[in-house]
């Protein structure tokens, strides 16, 4: 008889825990690192700003009140052209995925609306709806609707089947299936879909203002650029990654409300 | 109500899975389908519900469906069907809103239902925080709630474990006990439709046909699970059903 070995663990990993302190641990050190370079002389001032001017910059901004000259319209801008462009994109993806004509005649369109650059479309837009705000809601409108209408109709063909044979089962009108089973089970699909959407309004909100507008971070981080101003196109830079960061939470906590009934 | 099944065949695409099926459910009756994997009972199941359309022949429902029937012919599917966004009380309610009863009369129906399947203190509970059993009681609750004239179970037992399934046949004798309904039970289980049927129907293996139907005259409630002549009619039954089951076994599918 050998020695008894104990069983070697093999199991474990593959399974991503929340480890919540990391992320802004590496923020910090990055800055910090950052900083140091700068002060040192290792960096120089032409590379990279001082992360301190920067948030010495952004003080400022935020003290002579044109922080909120800038973000103001940024803001209403993405929210009108993405509610726009999502309040379609679902309405056009729930049609594509219960109609099969629907489905027959817009998933050719969708899909050659998808790869074209939208910034592309800017000066047909400012024709179309203006050069102030129309232009710019339609944009990020169109930039919303694609991927929106593409995810939505896919989680409307994941909607488990056997769902809708029990409503039937049960003589629910054809209402009742849709708004009780179909859009409900299709919601998880749909809210990851409009975490890219939104990304993607973001992006086109700055090309959009960087095209053509008085304020707006676009518009800001143009100038600063211009004028080869690092600090200001920094904060510029700063503020846009909040506003992905706040969109990305806001929709994270819209998920924990909305999708509770997950396991 | 009864219901009547005339000639009834099916076939998808060439694949002919019913042949010339004659049955009649009759009313308070509780009439099980046994039969080797493939032969098609869920589908004739599926048929006599309406959810879908026979080739050829006829399904028709005969005679009045009782009083205050919202929905004469109801399932009861072996993956429970329940929405699992709503709550115990939501999937059921889910089934009334549709004939707009009022909020007091649909309240007292959804707690008639839980009470009658010991449910009540699980009312406001989601769907990910039951068991097997729990589920499958809800959706029972879910298709009583409709009062139906039928209730057509497929497979309701077969997703759960030996015990559970155990005490939910139980649950059901004690509800068809208290309140008589008519019920048409699909399953692979022997044991099970000599438990719950008055009339078991033995289908031969694709193209379905009935094979026999043996009648069981013992009291649902009176039936042991070690009651010999249960066993031997269990074991009677499975005699005529190996071959066939053994031939299922052995076909390529190519459906």
């Amino acid at each position: 008889m050998s020695e008894p070995k104990p069983v070697r663990f093999r199991g474990g990993g593959f399974a991503p825990v929340s480890v919540k302190w990391v992320g802004p641990v590496v923020f910090v050190v990055l800055i910090a690192l950052i900083e140091i370079g700068t002060r040192t002389g290792f960096i120089t001032p032409l590379t990279l700003p001082r992360p301190s001017d920067v948030f010495a910059t952004f003080v400022e901004l935020w003290s002579t009140g044109a922080l909120w000259q800038h973000l103001l319209p940024s803001l209403t801008r993405l929210l009108v052209g993405s509610a726009l462009g999502a309040v379609t994109g679902v309405a056009i993806g729930i049609a594509i995925g219960l109609f099969s004509h629907a489905r027959a005649g817009l998933v050719p369109l969708v899909a050659a609306l998808f790869p074209v650059p939208k910034i592309a479309l800017l000066p047909l837009f400012v024709i179309w709806f203006g050069i102030d705000e129309g232009s710019k809601y339609a944009l990020i409108a169109l930039g919303t609707f694609t991927p929106t209408v593409v995810a939505t109709y896919g989680a409307v063909d994941n909607v488990d089947r056997s769902l809708i044979r029990m409503g039937q089962s049960f003589d629910l009108t054809w209402r009742s299936i849709v708004w009780k089973i179909v859009l409900p089970g299709a919601m998880p699909g749909i809210l990851s879909g409009l975490r890219i959407s939104l990304a993607i309004g973001i992006i086109l909100l700055v090309a959009a203002e960087m095209l053509g507008a008085e304020y707006g971070i676009g518009a800001y981080i143009l100038q600063a650029g211009s004028l080869y101003d690092l600090e200001r196109l920094f904060a510029g830079v700063v503020i846009l990654s909040v506003l992905g960061v706040a969109v990305s939470a806001g929709i994270g906590a819209l998920e924990r409300r909305v999708l509770r009934w997950r396991v | 109500m009864d219901l009547v099944l005339k000639n009834v065949s099916h076939r998808y695409g060439d694949l002919a899975v019913l042949k010339d099926v004659d049955l009649t459910v009759p009313e308070g009756k509780i009439v099980c389908l046994v039969g080797p994997s493939g032969c098609g009972k869920s589908t004739l199941l599926r048929l006599m519900g309406g959810l879908e359309q026979p080739f050829s022949g006829d399904v028709s429902q005969v005679g009045d469906a009782p009083a205050g029937c919202l929905n004469p012919l109801t399932y009861v599917f072996q993956d429970f069907a329940l929405l699992p966004w709503r709550t115990v009380e939501g999937n059921i309610s889910l089934v009334l809103e549709d004939h707009y009863l009022g909020e007091g009369a649909a309240r007292e129906i959804i707690s008639d239902v839980l009470a009658r399947t010991k449910l009540s203190e699980f009312r406001h509970a989601l769907p990910k925080q039951l068991s097997g059993g729990m589920k499958q009681r809800v959706a029972i609750a879910r298709a009583l709630a409709v009062n139906p004239a039928v209730l057509l179970l497929d497979e309701p037992l077969s997703a759960l474990d030996s015990q559970t399934r155990e005490l939910l046949m139980d649950d059901l004798v004690s509800l068809w006990s208290r309140q008589r309904f008519t019920g048409v039970y699909v399953t692979h289980n022997l044991q099970e439709a000599v438990r719950l049927g008055h009339v078991i129907a033995v289908l031969s293996r694709r193209p379905g046909r009935i094979r026999q139907l043996v009648e069981l005259d013992t009291p649902l409630d009176e039936r042991r699970p070690d009651d010999p002549e249960l066993q031997r009619q269990q074991r009677a039954l499975w005699e005529a059903m190996r071959e066939e089951a053994e031939a299922a076994d052995m076909e390529l599918a190519d459906v």
